[in-house]
């Protein structure tokens, strides 16, 4: 699985994925947001961060660099693109996803690990979890609050495009569960086509048992599954 | 660059505009007359005012070190693992497998008191700066803070400034926060404080220091340009705040902008990395003028800087206020002589500025030019080692005599019912959880961090070996207040039991030596004290200072702030499988008490919340003890016998048993534990005595545990077993029990902090 990370000039978590993306056995090279290209390449990964400080709103800018005309039209060609965080709001501001992350309803930045529900396991990201499945995976975000209308809800919800969803320890989607005020307690969710993720949690922070967990292994595990050619 | 040839002084006139130099002018750039006159000697005439602000800034408490260098030339600084001692812009110490790790803590108190959330956010800038200078990229912060009570407004507004500052910042650049502490107290009403420490890792050869050598060599500023905010800061850095210091101080607060450091963090690695500088460093207090000088002075060279050529922010700069200007995000660099488009390139990769703005020389002198006019020239090394040092009158204030020496028998007695008390102790801000703080940090990126916020100490392992590293900040300031080389002992023994607790071999230390004014008797008294004590219990740790910060005149209104020489250590984890954690891992588990319990009640966190009282001799320090203690906490770790350990201090063994049992897995576990002392029982649940871990073991390591204790001479003593979780937290003493809910702990441990900070109380000012 050949894997583009793109990195902006203040993505931060660009390592970790990478780092994550190796651990499967995958096969990851950093693109910087002023090159052009991702042909090639098995899948497209966003990172978290500030990819340009976002003084304004997160991802606003970043949807402008030469790199996201590209990973627009790779998108649109149906292959898979993962944004993890920041990441999830630069999918939402290029429009590959709808709604939009605004300031958590806190008003602060927060930091833990929370429940997430794993609502749908039939996506290219999900196939390794059961469905129902509770994962525990940290956040870290100022601006996590999914809004859409109530329209994009409802189709989100028809659709069945929620893929993660925050709970509390018996599985239930809460308003003490929600960290941020998203609606409908959304942590993650799907385009039509079903390939192309924006999620706030961050599954790359998951996969080491001496870090605290690991329930994102099986999404980076699903992803080299589906992606790498098959093994003769 | 038009530079006039000079090997010595020229005569320099006045800039047109520039005012005369009164003695005035001279006491308002806190310069003393005798310090004028050797200013004098040095000049062999009359300065400009131009050179005036070069003095005063380099002069100040805050560069030159004035009232503490003689005490802290007295500090061990050497091991066999140092790479780097005091003097760059941090230490560096050798971690094995070869990796080499970079650390340093720097106060950020005065900008925090007038504007807390930039104050402490261009505090963590401002640090992470000094290590990525060092070829180190910066993998952890930690802060240690100081506030007044959280009844008042006024404190909560600081302190809710100063936590989303530190964290706005951190989180932006990406590095995760691992700890620190924080004391609410108030001593430190007017005068918070706020330190922050950075780690950074790096392989040994990768390691730069910041010395300009090789005449010729272009000097270039790097980053953000230059503005008019934080001039003289430095010099501000070394008053005494005043009612008034609110509103007219703001102009010598710095802005910060994450993004940009993020920036210059990853274009400084990038240019060391490339080999087209040979040295890098941040303009911190005193910007230009201090980094100029100072890489002049390590080289035993000097600098030509033509102002004309700096990057400003807005037109009109004068020379006084380029040289003196702390625009944050800055960085000054010496350039291999024709690489400077290699340099030029990856700034622009990074979207950042460089311009050349002078060259290393050979002349010795600092010389500032103006469109080709010389408008400074000053002699480097004395600029930078010729600050006149200080030893001061010392002696203890009447008043701390008064409340060490106060007779506390009559708050051995219990008041009231005792799980009052302990609900209370447990409660105060001071003990009771930090998560309020801690969730507003990102303490997980860089997927690195094994121990986050709230353990013993932070632990960050290192990708690619089996290492780890821990680090912890401490010092309990009501000690230090009490009996400042007592306080000082404790702290430096407070950090080293932190870090053997999750398993680190204490290694080395920074330090932040937070005072009052100097020039007062009593004050000087406690820092001379301090220093003595640090000195004593670094040399029995082999905990060799590496570097530090002093930040002296933490005065409001003439009342000073409790001494807080706060101790910054770090230690190596040689194994992660080593990593301890603090909470209790499982039912039928033994509790393990190392050390003795005491009837000391001195200075604790039970006289204040109950007695509203910071009064008695602090715990007594035994320093060999401590040494033996925590040598037989490491063995175990080592022999994989301790299923946790957690070291006691405020709020004492009843806290700390119940830390232990509410961050036990899954929630928390229940105790049941009993004491036979034959003391007072409010010693013995409140006391603070020193010296004590609480670590908990499987059944069949119970005998290994205590065996080696015994061969290292420490006091232990099986004191109780872990329960599953639907038990209570049992504490049996002979006369007295404190038997709690689980449930109702965690409530009073955890809903403490965000009950004074999310519903506040009507502000009392």
């Amino acid at each position: 699985m050949k894997v583009a990370v793109v990195t902006f000039p203040g993505s931060n978590c660009d390592y970790d994925l990478y780092k994550a993306v190796q651990q499967v056995g995958g096969d990851p090279t950093f693109v910087w947001h002023r090159e052009r290209g991702l042909e090639g390449y098995d899948a497209v990964m966003l990172p978290g961060g500030f990819s340009y400080g976002d003084y304004l709103r997160g991802g606003a800018i970043a949807r402008l660099s030469p790199v996201m005309e590209d990973v627009v039209a790779y998108a649109r060609s149906g292959r898979p693109v993962l944004g993890v965080c920041n990441g999830f709001q630069i999918l939402c501001e290029a429009g590959l996803l709808p709604g939009a992350l605004v300031r958590n309803d806190s008003l602060k930045f927060r930091s833990f690990p929370v429940r997430l529900r794993v609502e749908r396991t039939d996506t290219l990201f999900t196939e390794g979890y059961e469905e129902g499945q509770i994962l525990r995976i940290p956040i870290a975000h100022g601006e996590g609050n999914y809004e859409a209308d109530e329209a994009t809800l409802r189709r989100l919800e028809d659709e069945g495009r929620i893929v993660f969803r925050y709970v509390d320890a018996s599985g239930e989607a809460t308003d003490e569960a929600n960290p941020n005020g998203s609606w409908h307690n959304i942590a993650g969710i799907v385009n039509e086509d079903g390939n192309v993720l924006g999620m706030m949690p961050h599954p790359e922070r998951a996969v080491e048992e001496l870090l605290g967990s690991t329930d994102g292994l099986a999404l980076f595990q699903a992803m080299a599954r589906a992606l790498s050619p098959a093994t003769p | 660059m038009s530079a006039p040839d000079s090997t010595h002084a020229v005569p320099v006139a006045p800039r047109p505009g520039d005012p005369d130099i009164t003695a005035e002018l001279v006491d308002e750039h806190g310069l003393s007359p005798k310090e004028y006159e050797r200013i004098q000697r040095i000049m062999g005439r009359e300065p400009t005012f131009t050179e005036l602000g070069v003095f005063s800034a380099m002069w100040s408490e805050h560069c030159g070190y004035k009232n503490s260098k003689r005490l802290l030339s007295t500090l061990p600084t050497k091991a066999p693992w140092v790479i780097q001692g005091p003097g760059e812009n941090a230490g560096v110490i050798d971690i094995g497998d070869g990796y080499a790790l970079a650390f340093k803590i720097e106060s950020h108190n005065h900008p925090s008191a007038v504007e807390p959330y930039q104050g402490a956010a261009t505090g963590v800038g401002g640090i992470l700066r000094d290590i990525f200078t060092m070829g180190a990229r910066p993998i952890a912060v930690l802060d240690s803070l100081r506030f007044g009570d959280l009844d008042s407004g006024r404190v909560r507004y600081l302190f809710s400034g100063v936590v989303e500052g530190i964290g706005d910042y951190g989180n932006c650049v990406g590095i995760p926060n691992i700890g620190g502490e924080v004391q609410f107290d108030r001593g430190y009403e007017g005068n918070p404080i706020v330190n922050a420490m950075c780690l950074g890792l790096m392989k040994k050869e990768e390691l730069i220091t910041a010395v300009a050598e090789g005449a010729g060599r272009p000097l270039m500023a790097v980053g953000a340009r230059t503005g008019r905010d934080g001039i003289h800061g430095a010099t501000f850095a070394s008053e005494e705040l005043s009612e008034d210091s609110d509103e007219s101080s703001r102009p010598q607060v710095q802005v910060g902008d994450p993004f940009t450091e993020k920036l210059l963090l990853e274009a400084s690695l990038e240019l060391i990395a490339s080999g087209a500088i040979s040295a890098i460093q941040d303009m911190g207090a005193a910007g230009i003028t201090s980094s100029a000088s100072e890489m002049a002075g390590r080289g035993g060279s000097g600098v030509d800087l033509e102002m004309a050529d700096v990057p400003v922010r807005e037109p009109g700069m004068t020379p006084y206020e380029i040289l003196l200007s702390e625009s944050q995000e800055r960085m000054l660099v010496v350039a291999e002589e024709g690489r400077e488009d290699e340099v030029h390139r990856i700034l622009e990769k990074w979207e950042l500025e460089a311009a050349v703005i002078g060259q290393v020389t050979d002349h010795g002198r600092f010389r500032i030019l103006e469109n080709g006019e010389v408008v400074a020239d000053i002699p480097a090394l004395p600029l930078t080692e010729g600050c006149p040092t200080y030893e001061r009158p010392g002696e203890e204030s009447e008043e701390v005599r008064g409340l060490r020496e106060m007779d506390l028998s009559e708050h051995l007695i219990p008041r009231g019912d005792l799980v009052k008390s302990f609900l209370l102790v447990l409660g105060s801000p001071n003990v009771a959880s930090k998560r309020w703080i801690h969730d507003q940090y990102d303490t997980t990126v860089r997927t690195s961090t094994v121990v986050p916020p709230g353990g013993d100490a932070g632990v960050v392992r290192i990708r690619g070996t089996r290492r780890a590293v821990a680090a912890t900040t401490d010092c309990n300031g009501r000690y230090v207040y009490l009996e400042p080389g007592t306080g000082a002992r404790a702290a430096v023994a407070e950090a080293a039991r932190n870090l053997v607790c999750t398993g680190a071999l204490p290694t080395a230390i920074t330090n932040n030596l937070n005072f009052g004014n100097p020039l007062k008797p009593h004050i000087y008294h406690q820092f001379r004290e301090s220093i003595l004590g640090m000195k004593e219990a670094c040399q029995v740790f082999e905990t060799p200072v590496t570097g530090g910060n002093v930040s002296f005149y933490n005065e409001t209104d003439g009342r000073a702030i409790y001494p807080t020489p706060v101790i910054g250590m770090v230690g190596v984890v040689e194994d992660v499988d080593h990593i301890t954690p603090q909470g209790f891992q499982e039912p039928d588990h033994r509790i393990v008490l190392l050390g003795e319990n005491t009837a000391e009640l001195g200075g604790s966190e039970y006289l204040y919340v109950t007695a509203d009282l910071v009064a008695g001799p602090p715990p007594r320090v035994d320093l060999l003890a401590e040494r033996d203690l925590q040598r037989a906490v490491l063995s175990m770790v080592h022999k994989g016998l301790l299923a946790s350990a957690h070291d006691c201090s405020e709020g004492g063994l009843a806290c700390c048993l119940a830390e232990s049992a509410l961050k036990g897995v899954e929630g928390g576990l229940g105790i049941s534990v009993r004491l036979e002392d034959a003391l007072p029982p409010v010693a013995v649940l409140f006391g603070e005595a020193q010296g004590r871990i609480v670590v908990s073991c499987a059944p069949d390591d119970e005998r290994a545990v205590l065996e080696v204790a015994e061969s290292h001479g420490v006091p232990a003593r099986s004191i109780g077993t872990v329960r599953d979780a639907d038990h209570r937290f049992s504490v049996t003493l002979p006369d007295a029990t404190l038997e709690v809910p689980l449930a109702r702990l965690s409530e009073t441990y955890e809903g403490a902090l965000p009950a004074l900070m999310d519903s506040p109380t009507p502000s009392s000012d």
